[in-house]
């Protein structure tokens, strides 16, 4: 047993020399290198506590599994993607905070325990790298989603709600789309999800942005921080190109 | 690699005999009034070393047979709980009552066939939809103790009112709350309260498919009714109103807090990061019950803060 470990050890060390510049992984996943080679080869990865993604330790509902991030202690973010190594969509969503606070709030749907990881791109080229490990019973992503399940799903397309708190220095937004979300892993239901979200000012200026992947929880609520004045337009499309649109008024 | 090794110590571990081998919940028929005695359960959630064994189930020795109230976790725990009861009585199983459809209440009717297994009818259409996923989801979380085990449909729509059996007036109290179907089983000769699920006791409330406005109009109804001894779905028994006042305490302060978080635009995380009460410190399992219930019941009191744009 111990030479067979010795051996497997050894050849570990040789597959790693190739791929020295992946850090070890502090949530010790297997999957982990795979997803640097897969989304983060093209600059240098870094682990940093400065990204927080925060989850509860176990998924009570895999459909609708909550995640945080706060990357506001990092300057210079380009973009922050969220993914999950063991869904079998790995991506769930990549949000550009343009004018916005690097902070935001969203739920998804998980098939299997899993990390779920931020990686934030900085201007000087560099992922910047927080998670946690979820533990779920599973199965999110192969369910129909509850609106298929009753059928009126169509009625509600595209219906956005939102709210807005003024909380010192940002405003908290909510806005939530109705949308099924559809991962196309339910057999006969292909895959059917928003691909864009584009928050704007009055003057056209972009406060921020979101691209959701198929995992993104189903009639999807997000939880953003934006900067003080004026109205936000809404701005959305999905991957069978249906646009939906809404304004708050400020 | 470390996961590996890990991996297999866990499995090392779990296969020696001292753990789950024998598959003995350890039941043991305590006496709460006459004739009528209790199997009182952990209060902790389900695992791979209490098997499931975290519920209250109860059974009262009638002069025509006994009635159980509740069966346990899984097939096991009522074949279990059979034996215990035969070392009490050899009288006939006259009825076996399901309070309601969650699994730790309802897995062990199995062990009791074929004796007539009643529910109320919100109940008998929970176990006929749910009740395959969640024996799936027991073996996931207790493993090697659900074997066997199959979910049994109560075959007797119970009818709320008041039935006698062998001596014992028995009044079917219809309640929601907890679940849309919320049986409690007073017995109004001896004074005891099977509550269900309605009442816990120093064990956080659980809320997968709560009501709660209609939780509190069940525990005002319970509260009136004059007890003897209550028997919580879990946690120990009392014989004052203090588990009533418990869970409505924690119910209150569970609402309260969700409704505050959405007025304030919180979102899931933020909630689950609140300060528990020093109060509440002794309910087992407040931290994580706070974090399920957060799931189960914000998404629809956040969505009454949102307003429709388009």
């Amino acid at each position: 047993m111990r030479l067979f470990l010795c051996v497997l050890l050894m050849v570990g060390s040789f597959s790693m020399a190739s791929a020295e510049e992946i850090p070890e992984d502090p949530l010790g996943s297997i999957q982990w290198d795979d997803m640097v080679r897969a989304y983060l080869s093209e600059h240098k990865v870094v682990f940093d506590d400065r990204v927080k993604v925060v989850a509860p330790e176990f998924a009570e509902d895999s459909m609708n599994v909550p995640v945080s991030v706060d990357a506001s202690e990092l300057t210079g973010i380009k973009e922050i993607f969220l993914f999950a190594e063991f869904n079998p969509i790995p991506k769930i969503l990549k949000f550009y905070p343009e004018a916005s606070k690097a902070a935001f709030s969203f739920r998804f749907k998980i098939q299997q325990a899993s990390p779920v990881r931020a990686a934030v791109l900085t201007n000087d080229n560099i992922w910047h790298v927080g998670g946690v490990w979820i533990d779920a019973a599973g199965g999110g992503c192969t369910r129909a989603s509850d609106d298929r399940l009753a059928g009126d799903w169509a009625d509600h397309l595209g219906e956005i709600y939102a709210a807005v708190w003024d909380t010192g220095t940002v405003r908290r937004t909510k806005i939530s789309i109705s949308h099924p979300m559809d991962t196309g892993l339910v057999a006969g239901i292909p895959s059917f999800y928003i691909e864009e979200i584009q928050l704007t000012d009055d003057a056209g200026k972009l406060l921020a942005r979101i691209e959701p992947y198929e995992p993104v929880q189903e009639n999807p609520v997000f939880t953003l921080d934006l900067g003080k004045n004026g109205s936000i337009n809404i701005e959305a499309i999905d991957n069978n190109a249906n646009e939906f649109s809404a304004r708050i008024v400020r | 690699m470390r996961r590996l090794l890990g991996g297999l110590v866990l499995f090392i571990f779990f296969s020696q005999p001292l753990f789950a081998a024998k598959f003995d919940y350890g039941l043991n028929a305590k006496p709460v009034a006459d004739n009528t005695y209790l199997f009182i359960g952990k209060k902790e959630d389900f695992n791979f070393q209490n098997g499931g064994n975290i519920v209250n189930s109860g059974f009262i020795i009638t002069d025509e047979g006994v009635v159980v109230i509740d069966t346990g976790s899984s097939r096991r725990y009522g074949e279990q709980m059979l034996a215990e009861i035969r070392k009490q009585t050899n009288k006939p199983i006259f009825k076996v009552i399901n309070t309601h459809h969650h699994p730790d209440h309802f897995l062990g009717n199995q062990a009791f066939k074929p004796a007539p297994i009643a529910a109320l009818k919100g109940t008998v259409k929970g176990i006929k939809n749910s009740g395959d996923m969640f024996a799936e989801n027991l073996y996931r979380m207790t493993g090697d103790w659900m074997r066997g085990t199959e979910a049994v449909v109560p075959d007797i729509t119970l009818q709320p009112g008041i039935e006698e059996i062998g001596g014992h007036e028995l009044e079917y109290i219809e309640l929601s709350g907890h679940t849309g179907s919320d049986l409690a089983v007073f017995d109004r000769t001896t004074g005891v309260l099977f509550a269900g699920d309605l009442v816990f006791h120093n064990r956080t409330l659980t809320t997968p498919h709560a009501i709660p406005e209609k939780w509190f109009v069940a525990l005002d109804k319970l509260a009136k009714l004059p007890f003897k001894v209550l028997i919580p779905g879990h946690g120990e028994p009392v014989s004052d109103l203090s588990a009533i006042e418990q869970t409505r305490d924690y119910l209150r302060w569970l609402v309260t807090t969700l409704e505050n978080g959405a007025n304030k635009g919180l979102s899931m995380n933020e909630v689950m990061q609140t300060e528990i009460p020093a109060r509440f410190a002794g309910l087992a399992l407040v931290k994580s019950e706070l974090n399920r219930s957060v799931v189960h019941l914000y998404p629809g009191i956040e969505k009454k803060t949102l307003h429709k744009l388009n």
